[in-house]
C-alpha cells in the first residue's frame, strides 16, 4: 500500500462502501442551492482577495488582487525621454501576422492567417508547445451526434456560464465545434473511435449530451503535437511561419494612428531586445495560473502569468469577466511532489465518484467544475470531513478504482494511461486505490473582450484561447477550451491576416506609454515592480530551513 | 537534507523535492528545462548518475523526487532532423516514412531508446513496426510518446524515434482511422443552414427563458 497509516482507515472506508455506491449516485444540485454553495465557498466569493482597479480601460471595476497588481504595473521598458520612438532601433523581423504565444490557440492562429496569404511569425517564450494545451486531457466538447444539436450545446455553455456568456461568442463556438474535429482529423489528430468509426464520447461536468471527444487523456497533448507539427511543415513556404522560442513580448507597438504596428520581445538567451514590426497581431498567450490567485497552487504550465492581458490592456483593450477564475476540483492533494497538478475530469466522466473522509458521498459527481470545487471546499472547511495530509493539505477521495467495475476491467488503463503513469510514478495504483484531489486553480474565465472574429477594439490586435473573455462567461465546461483554442484560434488568425491585407504599415511607436505614464501618475500610484511577469520565480528566497507546511508552498509563490 | 549535484556542483536540498523543485531550491532561476511541470511537454528530460553506479538513469525532472547522491544533467535541448513534408500530399504506407526518415532503416534493435524513456514507451517496439511498415501499429505503441527528446541523445543509429511516431500518428489519424459517419452527416447539415435559427431563438430569448430551459433539459444516461 502506498498510502501513510494515517490515511489508511478513510480509505478502507471508500472500499467498504463502494459496492453499494456503485449504481446510487448523488443527487444533483437545485439551481438554488448551487447559487448558495458558490456564493458561500467559491473563491470567486471571497470579497477580500480582490480590489479595484485604478487605471486603464477597466478602472473601477474589480478583479483577484494578483491580477490588479499587474495590470496596473509600469512597463519593463523603462524609455528614453528623448527618445520615444524607437525610430533608432531597426526592425528585427517584419511580418504580416505576428502570433504571441505558442499554444493551441497560437498554432490555429497561425496556421489560418498562413493559409489567407499572411506572412507569420509566431514568437513564444517557452518552447513551441510547452503550453496549457499540451496538458488538458479530458477532451474537446463538439455537437455532432445524432441526438445531440448545436443548440443543446448553446444551452449547456450558457448555463454553465451563469448566462453571463457572450451569446454571439458562443454561437461562434458551439456552430464551429464540429468543423473543427473534422479539421483535427485532417490534419492527423487521432480521436478514440469504436471500430465502424463511431467517436466514442463520454459526459463532462454540466454536458446535457456525450459530447466529449478524446485521444485517450492525451488529447490536448495529441492536438498540440499535431498543430505544431503542421505549422513546422510551412516554414518553407511562401508564405511562411515561423517560430520564435524564449522571445516573449514585453510591449505591444501602435503606430501614429493607434493601429498595431509590432511588439517588442526580449530574447530570453540573450537578454537582448527586438522588434518585431507587423500589420496585425494575435495574442493567443494563454492564461495566469501562476499568479497563483489567493495562493492556491495551479495545474498551468510554468509561463501563465497573464502577460497578454497587461500588453493589451496597455494599449487601451478592456478586459471582460476577469473577476473569475476557475479551480478545478480534481488537483492532485496527495503525494506532496503532486500537489496541485490536474487530475482530469475524464476520471469522473467516466464514472468515478466522490467520498469524504467517512466513504461517503456528498456531491454530484459532475456538477459544473466551479459548483463541484465549492462542494469540496465545504466538505473540507466548514463540515470538517475532508481528509488531511500529514503536511496539512485537506482532500476527498475520487474513487477511480469503481470505473473497471462499471465499465469492465481494463477500462482504467485504456482511458486514462496518462493519470495511471503519474500516480505510479509516486506509488499509487490509481487502477486499484482511489486518490486524494482538492481544487486547484486552472483556468482565467474571462481575459481581452473580443468579437466573434477574435478582433478588439484596438484595429489589427487580436485575441484568441485562454487570453479572451466573453466565451464562457463565469465558468467554462470541461472540453470547451481545447475547442475554444481552435474555434477562435482560426477565426482571430483568418481576420488577421484580412486586416494585415489592407491595412497601412505605419511607424511602431510606444507613444502609449508615455500616456499610461501619465495615467498612473493622475491615478497616484507609485512605482512598483514591473510587468508582464514573464515567468514566476520559485527560486529560494531565505537561507533558513523551512518547516514543511513552507515547503508546500514551493509552487503556490508564497515563498 | 540530501546532498544533490546540479551540473557538477554540490547542494544540499530537503528530501522530498522533484528535482525541479530541487533545482529551484538551490537557486536556479530556469528559462530552460522547463515546460508543463505536469508531465506532458517534455521540457525536462534529465539524465543522472548515482553514487558507485556505472549505469545512466533517466526522468523528466518534474515527475521525479530526488535521491541522495544524484548527478544530474538536464538536456533541455537536442538537434534532432525533422524534413518538411505536406501531409495531405502522402500516402499512409511505410515507404512515406522510409522516404523522408531513411535512417529508420539503420536502426539495429539496441533497445537503448526503450530503456532511455520516462514514459516507459516501448520505442524500439514501434519503430520495428515503422520499419515492418505497420503505421497502425507504430502509432498505437508510440501514442503516449512526449517528445522529450531523450532517446534522440542515446540512439546509435542516430534516428529520432519521436518524430518518426509523429508521422506515423498523423498518417494513421487522415488516412488510416475509421471515419465517423455521423461527423460527415452533422458538417453537410451545418453547412446546409441547419440549426442557425435554432441558434437565434436561443440568443433572443429572455433570461428567464433560457434558465427554465437549462434546468428542465433532458441529461443523456
Amino acid at each position: 500500500m502506498s498510502y501513510p497509516t494515517d490515511m489508511q482507515a478513510s480509505l478502507a472506508k471508500v472500499e467498504a462502501s463502494r459496492q453499494n455506491r456503485l449504481h446510487q449516485t448523488f443527487p444533483k444540485l437545485s439551481p438554488e442551492e448551487r447559487d448558495h454553495i458558490l456564493h458561500r465557498y467559491h473563491p470567486d466569493y471571497i470579497s477580500e482577495a480582490f480590489r479595484e482597479i485604478r487605471v486603464g480601460p477597466n478602472k473601477g471595476d474589480r478583479a483577484p488582487v494578483e491580477l490588479v497588481n499587474i495590470l496596473e504595473s509600469p512597463p519593463i521598458l523603462t524609455l528614453d525621454e528623448d527618445n520615444p520612438h524607437l525610430s533608432q532601433l531597426e526592425a528585427d523581423s517584419v511580418c504580416d501576422v505576428l502570433v504571441i504565444g505558442g499554444g493551441g490557440a497560437g498554432a490555429s492562429a497561425a496556421l489560418l492567417a498562413q493559409e489567407n496569404g499572411a506572412d507569420v511569425l509566431i514568437c513564444t517564450k517557452l518552447r513551441f508547445g510547452d503550453a496549457n494545451t499540451m496538458m488538458a486531457q479530458g477532451g474537446i466538447q463538439a455537437a455532432d451526434k445524432e441526438n445531440d444539436s448545436p443548440a443543446i450545446h448553446y444551452l449547456d455553455v450558457m448555463g454553465g456560464g451563469g448566462f453571463a456568456c457572450n451569446p454571439d461568442l458562443v454561437e461562434a463556438l458551439v456552430m464551429d465545434a464540429p468543423k473543427v474535429i473534422a479539421w483535427l482529423e485532417s490534419l492527423g489528430v487521432m480521436f478514440d473511435k469504436e471500430s465502424d468509426g463511431t467517436m466514442r464520447t463520454i459526459h463532462g461536468g454540466g454536458t446535457s449530451r456525450k459530447r466529449m471527444h478524446a485521444a485517450r487523456d492525451y488529447t490536448g497533448a495529441e492536438i498540440m503535437r499535431t498543430l505544431r507539427d503542421e505549422v513546422r511543415s510551412r516554414a518553407a513556404e511562401h508564405p511562411s511561419i515561423r517560430v520564435w522560442e524564449f522571445r516573449p513580448v514585453i510591449e505591444l507597438l501602435l503606430d501614429e494612428q493607434g493601429h498595431i504596428a509590432g511588439a517588442l520581445l526580449k530574447d530570453l538567451d540573450t537578454s537582448r531586445l527586438m522588434v518585431v514590426r507587423a500589420r496585425a497581431v494575435v495574442i493567443a498567450t494563454g492564461g495566469s495560473g501562476r499568479l497563483h490567485y489567493q495562493g492556491f497552487p495551479t495545474t498551468n504550465h510554468y509561463g501563465a502569468t497573464g502577460d497578454g492581458l497587461v500588453l493589451a490592456y496597455r494599449v487601451g483593450a478592456r478586459l471582460a469577466f476577469i473577476d473569475t477564475m476557475q479551480y478545478h476540483p480534481t488537483g492532485a492533494a496527495f503525494p506532496e511532489q503532486i500537489v496541485g497538478q490536474l487530475v482530469t475530469e475524464k476520471v469522473r466522466g467516466l464514472g468515478a465518484q466522490i467520498c469524504n473522509v467517512d466513504g461517503e458521498q456528498f456531491v454530484y459527481p459532475l456538477e459544473t467544475r466551479d459548483v463541484e470545487s465549492a462542494a469540496f471546499i465545504r466538505e473540507c472547511v466548514e463540515r470538517k470531513r475532508g481528509v488531511v495530509t500529514s503536511t496539512g493539505q485537506a482532500g476527498v477521495w475520487l474513487d477511480a478504482p469503481m470505473i473497471d467495475q462499471l465499465k469492465g476491467p481494463g477500462t482504467i488503463a485504456r482511458e486514462l494511461p496518462a493519470m495511471v503513469r503519474q500516480f505510479h510514478r509516486f506509488g499509487i495504483d490509481l487502477v486499484h486505490e482511489p486518490i486524494l484531489v482538492y481544487p486547484t486553480l486552472h483556468y482565467q474565465n474571462g481575459g481581452v473582450a473580443i468579437k466573434p472574429d477574435g478582433g478588439t477594439s484596438i484595429p489589427g490586435l487580436y485575441v484568441a484561447g485562454e487570453a479572451a473573455g466573453g466565451i464562457h462567461g463565469r465558468n467554462r465546461l470541461m472540453g470547451n477550451s481545447l475547442l475554444d483554442i481552435c474555434v477562435f484560434g482560426r477565426r482571430a488568425g483568418a481576420a488577421a491576416a484580412s486586416w494585415s491585407g489592407f491595412a497601412q504599415a505605419g511607424i511602431p511607436t510606444l507613444a502609449h506609454l508615455d500616456e499610461w505614464k501619465r495615467f498612473r501618475q493622475e491615478a497616484g500610484l507609485s512605482d512598483g515592480s514591473s510587468s508582464p511577469v514573464i515567468l514566476p520565480d520559485y527560486t529560494r528566497k531565505i537561507s533558513v530551513p523551512l518547516h514543511e507546511e513552507e515547503l508546500s508552498m514551493m509552487e503556490t509563490g508564497g515563498i | 537534507m540530501i546532498e544533490i549535484f546540479i551540473l557538477g556542483q554540490r547542494y544540499e536540498v530537503p528530501e522530498g523535492l522533484t528535482i525541479l523543485k530541487a533545482f529551484e531550491w538551490s537557486g536556479f532561476h530556469l528559462t530552460r528545462g522547463v515546460g508543463c511541470r505536469g508531465g506532458f511537454c517534455g521540457a525536462c528530460g534529465t539524465v543522472y548518475r548515482l553514487p558507485n553506479d556505472h549505469k545512466l538513469y533517466y526522468a523528466l525532472a518534474c515527475q521525479t523526487v530526488t535521491m541522495p547522491g544524484m548527478i544530474l544533467g538536464e538536456i533541455p535541448f537536442f538537434p534532432a532532423q525533422r524534413p518538411i513534408y505536406h501531409l495531405e500530399s502522402l500516402e499512409a504506407q511505410g515507404e512515406t516514412i522510409f522516404n523522408l526518415y531513411p535512417e529508420v532503416l539503420r536502426c539495429y534493435g539496441c533497445n537503448t531508446c526503450t530503456k532511455a524513456c520516462p514514459q516507459e514507451i516501448d520505442v524500439l517496439n514501434y519503430m520495428s513496426a515503422v520499419i515492418r511498415g505497420d503505421i497502425a501499429a507504430a502509432a498505437e505503441i508510440s501514442f503516449d510518446c512526449i517528445a522529450c527528446g531523450l532517446c534522440v541523445a542515446r540512439c546509435p543509429s542516430e534516428n529520432v524515434p519521436p518524430n518518426v511516431a509523429l508521422l506515423a500518428r498523423r498518417l494513421y489519424g487522415k488516412y488510416l482511422a475509421p471515419q465517423a459517419a455521423h461527423l460527415r452527416q452533422r458538417i453537410q447539415e451545418l453547412e446546409g443552414g441547419s440549426f442557425r435559427s435554432e441558434i437565434g431563438v436561443l440568443k433572443n430569448a429572455p433570461l428567464d427563458e433560457l434558465r427554465k430551459q437549462y434546468a428542465v433539459r433532458q441529461i443523456e444516461e
